[in-house]
This record gives structure tokens, sequence and C-alpha cells, in this order.
């Protein structure tokens, strides 16, 4: 870890928030003002109803990505900010993809849906309703075999993730 | 009980004597309730809600007490940010009253509505909306434990109209629910050990002071540390006070306009301990050149200012007060003698002068005023070159003596903080330095002086220019002075005059000794208006971004 202080990689900040108004804006706004770019961003309640997980994807060297940590744990909301390191982490992301595909010309989509493990969640006459669910990797694959005019739409949820369990003897 | 109400009684029990406030129409409910009960607590309205809001910070900072403002919504509120923004970049404890238009108004663009919870984000150390009047004791609660505490800084507390004027029970709780909030107040122990390993390595220590000694009140502890062990000590803009009873050991302030001999230390220590500074670009000058030969150690309560611009050999996180303790508690380190004839021989070769001429020139104004003035004054000033002259020329011997915009270079801050810090030292001579420009800012606040009666005096060093960026025009710009001509100031005199204050005009040099006198003797708040030196420049200095030893001496 951190050969290379200076390359820029995907870091993945777990954050456990206090519910109050206004901390999302806050902690997007440390953000950006600290220059840097938020690849993606997810909420979500845990079981503590008081507080908030947010998984944020950031683009950054070491130094920086520590430096936003440190930033971020100083905003008063903030009861936990960690960091999940590629090699430990288990994520998940769900896309959910618009495809054009008029009656007669699914057969393909549909077997690449099923080598995917994809769900069809919807289909009309001019297409269908795709869900993805997987890494980030396995979505932009999906995507990857179709053309833009295939595809109508895409919402994506954005990654969460976690540290896996430590394993015996590891 | 209303929450106006409630408001002032949380007060009493934050024991604020003093309330830096402007009224308007969302904080009517409030001033109405200050009439009939509050209290002992003063309050002083400004002029101006930006004058009031640098008045607390310079009551803030010449305390140690937090400064609380009260302002009304909408332009109240955005009036107060340049003095929240100079707050939160030098880390001064202020609480901030905002009101705000009533919970059912907001997000309508109301009559004076402005988001100032929005505004004040970045420039906070917390903010609040309190949107039900159960919540407002334990937020000013929160906002006070908040702003006192960890790395100090200000807090605002907005409060709309309905919330003042609503009832329930007060009760002041005793501590601030913040799970999340948990500042450091011891430092690491084996780090600690580290450190003193190093200082029993090291041939040349070297202790740069900062704000944090300031803020901490840690002033004494490093004075004891280098005459304990004859560590030599520098300080930075902000850390201004620092004074060893063995005046060998004190190099001065370091940095853009700091002094050779401090900079030429920075340079050849060898072990570099740095206690409560951020390292800013005005400090460092080239980061990658800074102490280069050191091994730094820097010592700060915020793990967020470690490794932020420069990288260092030992972190430290924690009080630099309690770091000190720890330390002195050693009975010897090295023999640092050697390095300490070293840096004295090279400042007896490299003093702080000028060239005088038979003009009326600044710097030997200032050394005037540092004759004529008692020890303890409390200097406050603009920005630009009188700060620098004043951080030059005015030998600080304590604490909270030197009141100046450090990060966020305010002009117009002088004054309003003379003010405040007049208010919170009543028995203790307050000087405001300022160039002709950075007056003219804040200059309706003399009208403040004269209200309440203060003792404030007033230095203009008028060169008729925007004299910092003038000095970089002259060497950047070929003298091309855009923007930076003030030929046609008012005439000072008469504008204090105006406004109820005593004042005389400098113009010869021969004056000047009785002049300034005159200033420090004044029983009564007074202006001197000093037409100085036009093109008279700030050295040594050191260009942006250059290394500390790359020094220009002469322009």
């Amino acid at each position: 870890m951190g050969e290379d202080k200076t390359a820029l990689t995907d870091h993945i900040i777990s954050l456990l928030v206090l519910n109050h108004p206004g901390v999302l804006s806050k902690i997007t706004s440390l953000i950006t003002r600290r220059g840097f770019n938020i690849d993606s961003i997810t909420a979500g309640p845990t079981k503590d109803k008081d507080k908030f997980r947010l998984t944020i994807i950031v683009k950054g060297d070491d130094r920086g990505v520590e430096q936003i940590q440190k930033q971020l744990y100083k905003i008063v909301d903030t009861v936990k900010v960690m960091t999940i390191h590629p090699s430990r982490k288990v994520e998940r992301e769900i896309g959910l993809i618009k495809v054009n595909a008029p009656m007669g010309q699914r057969n393909e989509i549909l077997q690449l849906v099923n080598v995917f493990k994809g769900q069809i969640l919807d289909s009309g006459p001019k297409g269908i309703v795709v869900e993805i669910t997987g890494n980030s990797e396995k979505v932009d694959s999906f995507l990857s075999h179709f053309t833009p005019q295939q595809i109508a739409e895409v919402a994506r949820t954005g990654i969460v993730a976690m540290d896996r369990w430590e394993k015996n003897g590891a | 009980m209303k929450g106006a109400r409630i408001l002032i009684e949380s007060l009493k029990r934050e024991k604020v004597d003093t309330l830096f406030c402007y009224n308007g129409g969302s904080v009517i409910t409030i001033f109405d309730e200050l009439m009939t009960h509050g209290g002992s607590i003063k309050q002083i309205q400004p002029r101006h809600e930006q004058g009031g809001t640098h008045a607390a910070d310079g009551y803030a900072r010449s305390t140690g007490k937090p400064g609380v403002v009260l302002v009304t919504s909408g332009p109240g509120a955005t009036n107060t940010i340049t003095g929240i923004a100079t707050a939160y970049m030098d880390s001064v404890p202020m609480v901030i009253f905002t009101g705000q238009v009533s919970t059912g108004m907001i997000g309508t663009d109301a009559f004076q509505e402005a988001d100032t919870v929005g505004i004040t984000m970045p420039i906070t150390k917390a903010n609040f909306l309190v949107k039900n009047v159960e919540d407002l004791a334990p937020t000013i609660k929160k906002a006070f434990h908040l702003a006192t505490t960890g790395r100090p800084g200000p807090v605002v507390v907005d409060i709309p109209k309905d919330v003042q004027a609503d009832e329930t029970e007060f009760e002041y709780p005793e501590t601030a629910d913040l799970p999340g909030y948990k500042p450091k107040n011891v430092g690491h122990p084996k780090q600690i050990k580290t450190l003193k390993k190093m200082l029993n390595e090291c041939a040349k220590p070297l202790v740069l002071s900062g704000g944090g000694v300031i803020s901490s009140g840690s002033t004494h502890l490093v004075n004891r540390f280098c005459d304990n062990y004859g560590v030599p000590v520098v300080n930075t803009l902000m850390g201004h006070g620092v004074a060893p009873e063995n005046d060998d050991l004190y190099y001065g302030p370091i940095g853009m306009h700091g002094s050779l001999y401090g900079n030429y230390a920075l340079q050849e220590c060898d072990l570099l301990i740095v206690l409560g500074s951020r390292f800013s670009d005005r400090i460092m000058g080239d980061p990658l050149k800074f102490a280069e030969q050191a091994r730094v150690v820097h010592v700060d309560i915020d793990a967020a200012e470690i490794g932020k611009n420069i990288e260092v050999s030992l972190p430290l996180v924690g009080p630099v007060k309690m770091v000190l303790e720890e330390l002195i508690r050693e009975k010897s380190f090295g023999d640092f003698s050697g390095w300490v004839e070293e840096l004295k021989e090279y400042k007896d070769g490299h003093p702080m002068e000028y060239p005088a001429e038979k003009t009326l020139q600044p710097q030997y104004l200032i050394q005037l005023a540092r004759k004529y003035f008692p020890d303890d004054t409390i200097v406050a000033t603009d920005v630009g070159q009188n700060q620098m002259w004043v951080a030059q020329y005015f030998r600080f011997h304590h604490e909270r003596q030197f009141l100046t915009s450090g990060g966020l270079g305010t002009m117009g801050f002088g004054l309003p903080a003379a003010i405040g810090a007049a208010v919170g030292n009543p028995d203790t001579q307050v000087l405001a330095v300022s160039g002709d420009g950075g007056f003219q800012m804040n200059m309706q606040e003399m009208a403040t002086v004269k209200r309440y009666g203060l003792k404030v005096k007033m230095l203009i060093l008028d060169n008729s220019y925007l004299g910092m960026v003038r000095q970089w025009q002259q060497l950047l710009f070929e003298k091309r002075y855009s923007g930076t001509q003030m030929n046609d100031n008012p005439d000072f005199c008469m504008v204090a005059q105006a406004m109820g204050i005593k004042s005389r005009k400098l113009i010869k040099l021969e004056d000047a000794e009785e002049a300034m006198k005159a200033l420090a003797e004044s029983e009564d708040s007074m202006l001197l208006h000093a037409v100085i030196t036009g093109e008279e420049n700030v050295l040594p200095m050191v260009p942006a971004g250059k290394p500390l030893d790359n020094v220009i001496r002469k322009m």
C-alpha cells in the first residue's frame, strides 16, 4: 500500500454520520472545497436510526485522501470515518438499464442478461428494463456490449461497500 | 420562557459579559428582552455588522474569551461574513447569533431572508439552524463548547423569529451532546518519548511558535522550555508574544517578511519543533526547500493540519500545552550553546534595520510607538505594509498583545479589533495601526469609539497607496501602479473631528517624537494621521513560493 503516494486511484470512504439536517451538503461541499471530485456517493440508514452510512468514492492520491478523511472528521456530525482498502472490500452496485429492443430483436440481449445474471424488470413493445447487480466493473462491462443508440436510459445507485470479516490466521 | 429570553439566560450561564450586537427586524424580540433582562451583559453596538464582528474577534483574541455577536437576518448576517471568515482562518473562538425569518417563511425568499447556515458553512467550525425552541438552549451549549475547545473557531447559531417568540421551559444543559466531537486532550506518550530522543540527538534545535501557542495560553511554557534547555525560538506572524528571559534565544518572526536571522535559523537548524502552526505559504515560501536540513516535528491539536502542507518526521496530535508540560520535566537535553552562538553572530551581522532617511519613515514611527507606549500595549493592525512594519519593529513581550488578520488578510480589521480589545481590557492601552486604505474600510467605527468613550489610539500610516500591492507592482510589474493610488484620500483629521475624536496630523520628521508621545499619553481616544514616505518598502522580503534564503534586501 502506498508505494506511489501521488498516483491517482479510486478510494472508498465509508462515513458514519449523525442524521442531522444539512449533513450531506456539509460533507459534499467540504470535499469539493478541498479540491476533490466525488465519483459516487450513496447514503442510507443504519441499524441505529440516528445515524446514516455514506459511501463515497473519490479519486485522489493517498496523501490527498488522507487529508480529506481528517477534514471529514472535523465535521461535528461525523461519528466515524473509514477507508475501505480495495483488497478487503465487498462492494455492490445496482444498475437499471433501459434498452431499446424491439420485439423480434431481443434474443441476443436476453442471453447477455442471463450471462450477467441480470433480471428483466419490465418489458414493452420498444424495449426492456434490465437490472444488473454486482461491482461497478460488472455494470460497466454489461453496458459495454451496447451501442449508445441501444441504450435509452441508465440509472446507477453508486457503490455500497464494507470491509470483509477478518479471516482466521490472516 | 420565551426563546429570546432563553438566549439571554444562556449567555449569562456562559458568563458572557459583552455582546457585540446590531438590531434589526428579525432580532427585535431579543433586543426587547435584553432591555429588561440583559442584566450585566454589556452591549456594544457598532456602526456596521462587519465592524461589530471584528470587534468581537479583537475582544476574543485579546482576552481569550469567546467573542459573541448578535445580528439580524439577511444583510445583518451577510455583513458578518468577512468577520467570521477572518476569525475562522485564525482559529478565534466566537459565537455569532443571527436572526432568521420565521420557520414558515424559510425558503420563500422572504424579506431579509438569506441562507445563513448555507453561506457560513465553509467559514465556521460548526453552524446550526434552530427550528424548535426546545432545541435552543442545548444548541447554545454546543456552540460555546465547540467555539472554545479543541482548535477554537467561530460557530453560527441561526434563530428564526418565531423560535424567539415561542415558549418552553428553560433548562441549560450541563454538557454538550456531541457524540462525534472528541478533541484530543493529551499527546501520544510514545511520540513525546520520540521527541525527547530527537532532542537528545540533535545539535541545532529550533522552536517555531505559532498561533496555537497563543490560543492555548502556552507562551510561558515555550519561554520556559527555551530558557531551561537553551533552545532558540522563532515565531510566525500569529505567534508574536513569545519572549524567553534570555534574549539571545529569540530570533524574531519568520517567513515572507521575517527577519534575516529568523529565516537563517530555520534553514540551518537540524531539528524543528513546530508548535501550533499550520505551515501557511507565507511562512514556508517553497515547501520543498523549507527547513531542508531539519527533521520536522509538528505538534498541533488539529490532526488535519499535520501533513497537510508539508511532510513531517514526527507528527504529534495534541494540545501544545500538554506536550510542553511533558517536555519540561526532563533535566536536560544536549548542549546547544555553539548553535546559539552561531545564531547570535549571524544576528549581530544581519540586524533588522532599514536605511534611515531624513523623511518620515513608517519603521521609525513604529519604533517610536514602541518607545512611548507601555510594554503591555495591545496593538491591532490592518493588513499590508503597516501590519508587517508592526510585526518587524514592535517587539512584543506578551501573548494576546498583537491582533492581526494573519490568514484571511482582512483590510479594515485594525480599528474594530482595537475597539473589541479596549472593551475587554479597559485598563490597557490599545493602539490601532492602519494604512490609509484599510482605515477607510471601517472608519465609521470611530463613532463607536466615541459612543462608548473607549481609549483607542489610532495611527494611520498614510502613503497614499495600497502600499503592499504597490510594492509588488514595483517588484513585478515595472512600477505600473494600477489601482493602487490613493491620492484623493479624505482629510482624516476632519473625519475624526466629525466623529468627535481628537486628532493630529504629522508631516515633519522633527515633530514625530512629540506627536507620538502625545498619542501615547492622551487621556482620550486620539487619531494620529502620519503622512509617510510614499514608496517605502517592507524588507527583507522572500518572494512568494521561493525558499526562505532567497531574500530581497534592497529594492
